[in-house]
């Protein structure tokens, strides 16, 4: 049954169609007619005005994150779209899932440098995984349902849609669309049986073997199976940090974090095991440090679902491409299971020696001031690690990453491959709409929460229940660790002249507090949790903390700093 | 820098990945995709990115309805030809890409020289040069004339470089190599047909 109505009514029922009931976004011009038809679709069609589009982006991401379903943002066009840029960018790098819809000026004038006239399309291509100009109405219903099927399936990532406004007026007969098949698209590709074979035959010859958990993991829904192929080949597993909740933190084969922040034992290890098994990850240069010091002495299997990924870092023994869902599962029914205690006991003392000479201090000290670690660990133990933990980046990433603790799935939201400052506030926003059962707690420095600071409008205007944990250094402290440890100590614009933050709080009628003394966190952590709506705690910490251990960058892996020797420099 | 003394260089995609060579030499890149717009710029990013300079570049509808066709070359080593086809399929509306070395390639490519005709008529070497290099005159006025030359990308350069050794050459344009696969096998529609069969069975 087909009904005539304007290209904008038909994006609203296509929305709906796809069963979108979240979106974020911000009016303007050239998406004015869109707007129109949204203000009869409320009912169903939940859309969260946010207060700058960078933010909406963000805010979708958290959504998208935690609720494994397409977020979904609504924007103008020219600044408006272009607001939305870093955001894309990073989604594309983080396979996020989006559907990011933006007005464009009628055709009529595109390529006449009209007012707030961008070419969106191009700008967007190399950061999108599609990217489509909706010139006449009769494509919307097509368009949107192919957007939401590229942006969901296979490795998920934005799509653009450019919806120019003469399409959004004019009529058309109104048909849902449901596309699922793309010929020059495997969203889904088989596996095949040489490649596992290949894997079970390695896996099955390994003394050493070592799992590298991504979130590809995550994104695949495979946490059981990655339980159950690590758990029958008995193998020891580290996880990137947007993979960390793909495996309970205090699972006995899980040991710890990868990369230039994470734990020892894992990073050391990498350049110790026989097998190692990739899942769902992409051997980020944060991951791997020295590529030519990394991992050679294994043999390495790598599931992916994206058949670029292989070899593009790190060469690769076996690649067994397909969702991890499906390819570890035939992998574990296979395999035989082993026993591998005398080298998972090795870790032991890796972790013992950063226990004592880095992570008993950050989260046990017992003077001084603050410490970032301490306020990460005790939020996570008073959530009984089952919280969302949102982070921005910067100092406040790497010890929320290293010192948060999960039980849960899709409790990660952070800015993994981009690194976007400015991330955190609107991404827990959205996080808070994208699971609305669960706790949400994010750590932000006092850099990255006035990049997006205008969001506590948003917070305010829908009580939206943030835990807000600003750590603040009066510093851009991942910066400043840099210039100490590698510009010889010149803090070049790194230190931070801050606001008052309680004021602001007050301003956007959100409840504060700020701690500096070691004997109040407890309860104003418990404060925090048990105050309805969102809550800004500050917290006073340590101004020239540093996050240790770390590999520096360009170095081996398996060469981490576990303390900063001004003396001997790096 | 090509090195032709390479002795991993000219082998199939399906060698391991471990095998391919890590010295330079000329590629040819085929892509297959959609007729849809943007995807030129989306193919030349790919490139652009990973700092590839595109020596030529022909695009153009195939023999399959609604499926356009690029050739490219590149010189780059043979593990960023397979990094850059991958790249290329990544993209939604890339139906395929597969890059190749001459040897597995029947290549063409045609050119255009214009020449100024008293000099022509002065230097008769310049008629035999042409005779022997295949080219042909197509068009001869009192002012200049136009010769049209099809070969191999040597061959073409060959022409170009005598002539204008000569001093006679006023302009010279190539169209960049296009080209055919030897063998019987036809990758694309193997592919067609293979993602057809998946259409129906779905």
């Amino acid at each position: 049954m087909t009904e005539n109505i304007t290209g904008a009514e038909a994006l609203m029922r296509s929305l709906e169609h796809e069963g979108v009931k979240t979106l974020f976004g911000y009016p303007g011009g050239s998406i004015m007619p869109v707007y129109d038809a949204l203000f009869d679709h409320k009912q169903t069609l939940n859309h969260i005005l946010v207060r700058h589009e960078q933010g909406a982006v963000h805010a979708a991401q958290g959504y998208a994150r935690v609720s494994g379903e397409v977020g979904c943002v609504l924007v103008t066009s020219g600044p408006g779209a272009t607001n939305t840029i870093t955001g894309i960018a990073d989604a594309m790098i983080d396979s996020t899932p989006l559907v990011v819809i933006c007005g464009q000026v009628g055709t009529s004038l595109l390529g006449t440098d009209a007012f707030q006239e961008v070419d969106l399309v191009n700008v967007t291509s190399p950061i999108t995984k599609w990217s489509y100009q909706i010139r006449r109405p009769e494509d919307v219903a097509w368009a949107v349902s192919r957007a939401f099927f590229i942006a969901k399936s296979g490795r998920p990532g934005p799509v653009v849609l450019d919806f120019a406004k003469n399409a959004q007026v004019a009529k058309v007969d109104y048909k849902p669309e449901n596309v699922d098949f793309i010929r020059s698209y495997t969203p889904d590709p088989r596996p095949t049986e040489e490649a596992i074979c290949q894997a079970v035959k390695l896996i099955n010859s390994a003394q050493r073997p070592f799992v590298l958990v991504g979130q590809g993991v995550e994104l695949g829904n495979a946490g059981n199976e990655l339980l159950q192929f690590i758990e029958k080949i008995n193998a020891p597993a580290g996880c990137t940090f947007l993979g960390m909740s793909a495996l309970s933190s205090d699972h006995p084969l899980n040991k710890g974090r990868l990369g230039m922040h994470g734990n020892l034992g894992p990073n050391v290890m990498t350049n110790k095991c026989d097998v190692l098994i990739a899942v769902g990850m992409r051997f980020d240069d944060r991951v791997t440090g020295n590529l030519q010091k990394y991992a050679r002495q294994a043999k390495i299997i790598h599931l992916d679902i994206d058949p670029s990924e292989f070899n593009k870092n790190v060469k690769v023994d076996v690649a067994v491409l397909g969702d991890c869902k499906k390819t570890l599962k035939l992998i574990t029914e296979q395999v035989a299971p082993a026993n591998h205690a005398e080298w998972i006991a090795g870790f032991d003392q890796y972790e013992k020696k950063e226990f004592d000479s880095v992570i008993d201090n950050a989260i046990h000290p017992k003077e001084g001031p603050l410490r970032m670690g301490e306020i990460v660990r005790k939020v996570s133990e008073a959530t009984k690690n089952s919280a969302i933990m949102v982070t921005d980046v910067g100092q406040n990433q790497m010890f929320a990453c290293r010192y948060f603790k999960f039980t849960k799935p899709r409790s990660v939201v952070t800015s993994g491959g981009c690194g976007t400052m400015g991330f955190g506030l609107p991404a827990a926003m959205g996080a808070a709409f994208g699971a609305s059962d669960r706790t949400v707690c994010l750590f932000v420095g006092d850099g990255g929460f006035q990049m997006t600071i205008q969001e506590l409008g948003t917070i305010m205007e829908h009580r939206i229940p943030v835990k807000i944990v600003l750590m603040n250094n009066n510093y851009l402290g991942n910066v400043r660790q840099w210039q100490e440890m590698f510009f010889n100590h010149r803090y070049s614009f790194t230190p931070m002249v801050n606001p008052d933050y309680e004021l602001i709080a007050k301003g956007y009628d959100i409840p504060c507090q700020t701690v500096t003394k070691r004997e109040d966190i407890d309860a104003a952590i418990n404060k925090m949790l048990t105050t309805d709506g969102p809550y800004l705690l500050q917290c006073a910490v340590m101004e020239e903390d540093n996050v240790f251990p770390m590999t520096p960058p360009g170095a081996n892996i398996d060469e981490m700093l576990l303390e900063f020797n001004n003396d001997k420099g790096c | 820098m090509i090195n032709s003394d390479c002795d991993k260089c000219g082998r199939c995609n399906n060698k391991s990945e471990k095998e391919v060579s890590t010295c330079e030499s000329l590629f040819t890149i085929q892509v297959y995709s959609e007729n849809t717009p943007v995807l030129l710029s989306q193919i030349s990013a790919v490139f652009t990115r990973r700092q590839v300079n595109i020596e030529t570049l022909n695009v153009c509808a195939s023999s399959t309805p609604g499926v356009h066709k690029y050739t490219i070359t590149c010189v780059c080593t043979e593990e960023m030809a397979k990094m850059l086809t991958k790249q290329m399929e990544k993209r939604i509306d890339v139906l395929q890409a597969t890059y190749y070395t001459d040897d597995q390639l029947f290549i063409l490519e045609a050119a255009l020289l214009k020449i100024s005709t008293p000099v022509l008529l002065e230097n008769p070497e310049i008629s035999k040069i042409a005779r022997i290099h295949g080219g042909s005159f197509v068009e001869v006025n009192p002012v200049y004339a136009t010769l049209e030359k099809t070969g191999r990308t040597e061959d073409v350069l060959s022409l170009y470089n005598k002539l204008n050794d000569l001093g006679a050459v006023l302009q010279f344009v190539r169209t960049g190599r296009i080209c055919i696969t030897k063998g019987t096998e036809e990758k694309l529609d193997n592919y067609l047909a293979k993602r057809e069969s998946e259409r129906k069975n779905k």
